[in-house]
């Protein structure tokens, strides 16, 4: 450690902004480090990637989907139960649960040859891999829900219309939203715990009553064709959820990191 | 060492320690390196090495003393984690994704302008570019090493945290990995190589430390050091751990 210095850099900004340990000729880089939202959207892109090369979550949340959609179906008693009274919580239900099943890897993928270091040591806000996270959860979940109402509404017969349908939609997306942000919270918590994916739905299903009760009541309102003005309160209910856990996890997130 | 006047050290710790529970992994580490320099520290499973470098890359959080990288403390933000590369036994990367992919998403987070260009440029100096586009999944064991290592090196870092790197490496990898430390030393940056293998480390050592339940217990510049007689002697300070 007391060598004299051999070579020393003229400056450090210049190792650090051409890269002189490249051979010569390589194409000097710039460099500024990715912001919150740039960061989340890269490491969104990869785990997306990720997921399109495995495929193994998806798969086994449509699959699962249609499943419970068919198990529900077949458990039904119409002349009991109307069918537009039945498909709002069955909805609901596989939504919540086959939600659950992508969560999950969200983190254990990261811990498999300890990527999460790499990611950790990266030059970026450790909000922006959480909403990174996030992200890339919330187009998963969708996808699934892509695969999950179309199969209730086909096995229950119900008929909504386009304007029904984008209501759904709309509703969807915010209910979506609001199981991501805190499952994704869940995840990064439980994730170096034993029995992390028995764990994770325990402890993220009571966070998630307020979303699901907000929605279901909502799709209520759609299925049976009432006046829109009666899900106002209920979409009102899911968008502050989702504002109020959105930056609320978001900045919790950094406290699951061991330090 | 004397950095230049108007240079910080590299990395510059004063007493630095952590500590796990009633455990001190870290205790006391003194370290003073420059632009240029190597540290290589030896010793046995245990002894807080990785602890160390963890501390070092901001991974975690100093119990006590000081720590400095390129006159900035630690933990710091994401100025400090720009100028630093971490290479594990680990390798980091992401099985699903090709060896170009996990070194070009680690140059975005990087925020490199050219992300796939600097990716190629350093899968080209680790010699496995003819395998760029080979999932990490079907990769040996030595390969996907030397793509971690492409993945650690693509922004060029100031500063770089090696846990024993050459595990895995087969010669023509071990060799790369050599080459590139060397072209990374001589364009200034500092290393830190923690390793069990005595002869990798003295070969790129501009000083040696043999680190014992947490603590330096000899330190030393490489010239000092004769490399015929340094295993017997670093046996009979760690004893049979070693």
């Amino acid at each position: 450690m007391n060598a004299p210095l051999a070579s020393p850099p003229s400056s450090r900004e210049d190792i650090l902004t051409t890269g002189t340990s490249a051979p010569a000729g390589d194409a000097p880089d710039v460099r500024r480090h990715p912001h919150t939202l740039a960061a989340a959207w890269i490491i969104a892109r990869k785990d997306l990637a990720v997921e399109v090369r495995t495929r193994s979550a998806f798969l086994s949340a449509a699959v699962f989907t249609v499943l419970a959609a068919a198990i529900f179906f077949y458990t039904w008693d119409p002349t009991a139960v109307p069918a537009v009274d039945l498909a709002p919580g069955v909805v609901w239900v596989i939504f919540t649960f086959s939600g659950m099943l992508g969560l999950h890897r969200s983190f254990a993928g990261e811990l498999s040859d300890r990527a999460i270091d790499a990611l950790l040591g990266a030059p970026i806000s450790r909000e922006g891999i959480f909403l990174g996270k996030a992200l890339a959860n919330l187009i998963f979940v969708l996808a699934v829900q892509l695969v999950a109402v179309p199969a209730v509404l086909l096995f229950y017969n119900v008929d909504i219309g386009w304007t029904g349908a984008a209501m759904l939609a709309g509703i969807t997306v915010l209910a979506a939203i609001g199981l991501v942000i805190v499952g994704t919270l869940f995840s990064a918590m439980a994730v170096n715990t034993r029995l992390a994916e028995l764990l994770l739905p325990v402890i993220t299903l009571p966070f998630l009553v307020p979303v699901v009760t907000a929605a279901a009541q909502a799709t209520v309102v759609i299925m049976n064709g009432r006046p829109i003005a009666g899900a106002v309160a209920w979409v009102r209910l899911l968008a502050a959820f989702d504002l109020v856990f959105v930056v609320a996890c978001t900045l919790a997130y950094p406290f699951t990191i061991e330090r | 060492m004397l950095g230049l006047p108007d240079v910080p050290l590299a990395v510059e710790t004063k007493g630095l320690s952590r500590r796990f529970g009633d455990r001190w992994a870290v205790a006391g580490i003194d370290i003073s390196l420059a632009a240029g320099e190597c540290l290589a520290i030896f010793g046995p499973n245990g002894a807080g090495k990785t602890t160390l470098l963890r501390v070092l890359g901001g991974l975690l959080e100093p119990t006590g003393g000081i720590a400095r990288v390129d006159g900035m403390a630690l933990p710091g933000d994401v100025d400090v984690r720009a100028r630093v590369g971490f290479i594990s036994h680990y390798t980091m990367l992401y099985p699903a994704l090709t060896a170009r992919e996990n070194v070009e998403f680690a140059a975005r987070l990087q925020g490199l302008h050219a992300p796939r260009a600097a990716a190629s440029a350093a899968l080209t100096r680790l010699r496995v570019l003819d395998r760029a586009d080979t999932p990490v999944r079907a990769l040996s064991r030595g390969l996907q090493q030397r793509v971690s290592i492409a993945r650690a090196f693509v922004h060029s870092p100031r500063i770089v945290l090696l846990d024993e790197p050459y595990t895995g490496l087969d010669a023509l990898g071990a060799t790369a990995l050599t080459t590139a430390l060397e072209q990374l030393k001589a364009a200034g940056a500092a290393l830190i190589l923690v390793t069990h293998h005595l002869e990798e480390g003295l070969a790129l050592a501009t000083s040696v430390a043999v680190m014992h339940e947490g603590r330096f217990i000899r330190v030393e510049p490489r010239e000092a050091v004769d490399a015929a007689a340094y295993a017997n002697q670093y046996r009979d300070l760690v004893g049979a751990d070693g």
